[in-house]
């Protein structure tokens, strides 16, 4: 049973923790960024006119979706050195997570901006609004309305994959938990540490993601 | 040097295949369990109950608030301080099963609520029972709206699956990582591996896909 449980050694590991935790925080918002980009080029390349970058976008697109993302991450992180390009964990770990959701980005924004329906581009060019009114004030704020809690949603899973980066032993949260294990052999105290403070990040997300909802059917109406 | 290297590959091809055959195994014994207990976490879920409904609700929570690995290594770890010492392959299949049970519980929730207040109210009023209504009208309309994110579940799970060859469960993720040992060439082991998973998991996604197209077409015929 766990009667065992140990607070005192959490208190002793906690600074591991806390740094780990802000390596979490620091290696999500890195992939959060990539992804970000890498979704809107992807994005804007699929609904683009130029087919051969549609075809590639798709192929990008399709075959993340069907692959999990610990075995891409193998694949960079075995695969990219026998190519001759050495890049650290860390870099390793950002560019499979941004990869990743990059693609699942990319599918957000596309549902956003095909959910615009054309007249309300005609009806802002019947009203002689230029091509960057016509952004600011008619597409992206329905745009982002629409996009912002799928791409909250999206941040939660990437911050929960980011636990997999501890696979190729970069320290952040879960390995915190793995390194507890392996010095004190105190799984319990230490995934279960590692636990909470992910659900900390969760319900932040989780409030904001509602927050943007709430606006969202304000917006509507 | 490649030629070598993918000769070393078709050498161990059936060791692949076998480890394939383990993630079938895995994600599809989970899938069976979870969509049993998610149905009925679900159903419960959209009930009016006031005791189960929270606590279910919570528990959903904690499951999508936390990384699968540290789930997967809380019940391998942590079971066995409760006296259940289990192998790799039952705490992976409970740890998955687990995970789609919640996912699955809030799409059956969500499929549930979504059928009109007047329809459980005309059932009542013909004097069908709680469980006649569930079988015969509640569930078969909700399907329309459970069946296309359940099958994208499906794909999301045979995913997750690769996680629990972290604590040692010889799926094809743990095959590719044991390979690379010998033959190293990420890129050919890993891509190989990717292949297996793409070959299962893009047909399910077209069929939710279409599915989705289908079941969203009756929708719209429906209100017109």
């Amino acid at each position: 049973m766990l009667e065992t449980f140990n607070f005192r050694v959490i208190i002793e590991y906690l600074p591991l923790f806390w740094s780990c935790f802000l390596a979490t925080l620091w290696l999500s918002t890195a992939g959060l960024l990539g992804a970000l980009v890498i979704g809107t080029l992807a994005c804007g390349m699929r609904i683009g006119r130029y087919k051969p970058l549609a075809i590639a976008a798709s192929a990008y697109i399709e075959s993340i979706r069907s692959t999990p993302l610990l075995v891409q991450l193998f694949f960079f992180y075995f695969g990219l050195p026998s190519l001759g390009i050495r890049l650290s964990e860390a870099t390793t770990g950002i560019l499979a997570l941004a990869l990743n959701s990059g693609a699942y980005m990319a599918e957000i924004i596309r549902a956003g901006i095909q959910s615009i329906s054309y007249g309300q581009v005609e009806a802002a060019v019947a009203s002689g609004l230029n091509y960057f009114q016509r952004m600011r004030h008619i597409i992206l704020p329905q745009a982002i309305g629409m996009t912002l809690p799928p791409m909250l949603g999206q941040a939660i899973v990437l911050v929960k994959d980011s636990a997999l980066l501890s696979l190729i032993s970069l320290p952040e949260l879960t390995r915190a938990g793995q390194i507890m294990t392996s010095e004190r052999f105190m799984p319990a105290e230490g995934f279960l540490t590692s636990a909470l403070f992910y659900l900390l990040i969760y319900y932040i997300l989780k409030g904001l993601t509602h927050w943007s909802q709430k606006r969202l059917i304000y917006m509507q109406t | 040097m490649w030629s070598f290297y993918i000769e070393q590959l078709i050498h161990s091809l059936p060791f692949f295949l076998k480890g394939l055959w383990m993630t079938i195994a895995v994600s599809g014994l989970s899938l069976l369990a979870g969509t049993v207990i998610g149905f009925i976490w679900g159903i419960l879920r959209a009930s009016r109950s006031r005791f189960v409904k929270p606590l279910i609700g919570a528990w959903v929570d904690v499951v999508r608030g936390t990384p699968f690995l540290v789930q997967v290594f809380i019940i391998f770890f942590l079971l066995p301080e409760f006296g259940i010492q289990l192998e790799a392959f039952p705490a992976a299949v409970i740890a998955l099963s687990n995970l789609a049970a919640c996912f699955i519980c809030e799409i059956v929730a969500a499929g549930i609520q979504a059928v009109p207040a007047g329809q459980r109210e005309a059932a009542t009023s013909t004097g069908l029972n709680g469980v006649q209504q569930l079988r015969y009208v509640i569930l078969p309309q909700s399907m329309r709206i459970i069946l296309p994110p359940l099958v994208g579940q499906f794909v999301l799970l045979i995913k997750d699956s690769s996680v629990v060859s972290a604590i040692g469960v010889m799926d094809v993720t743990r095959v590719g990582w044991l390979t690379v040992q010998r033959v190293p060439q990420g890129l050919l082991v890993f891509g190989l591996v990717a292949v297996l998973y793409f070959v299962i998991c893009y047909p399910l996604i077209r069929i939710s896909n279409s599915l989705e197209k289908r079941m969203s077409a009756g929708v719209t015929q429906n209100k017109m």
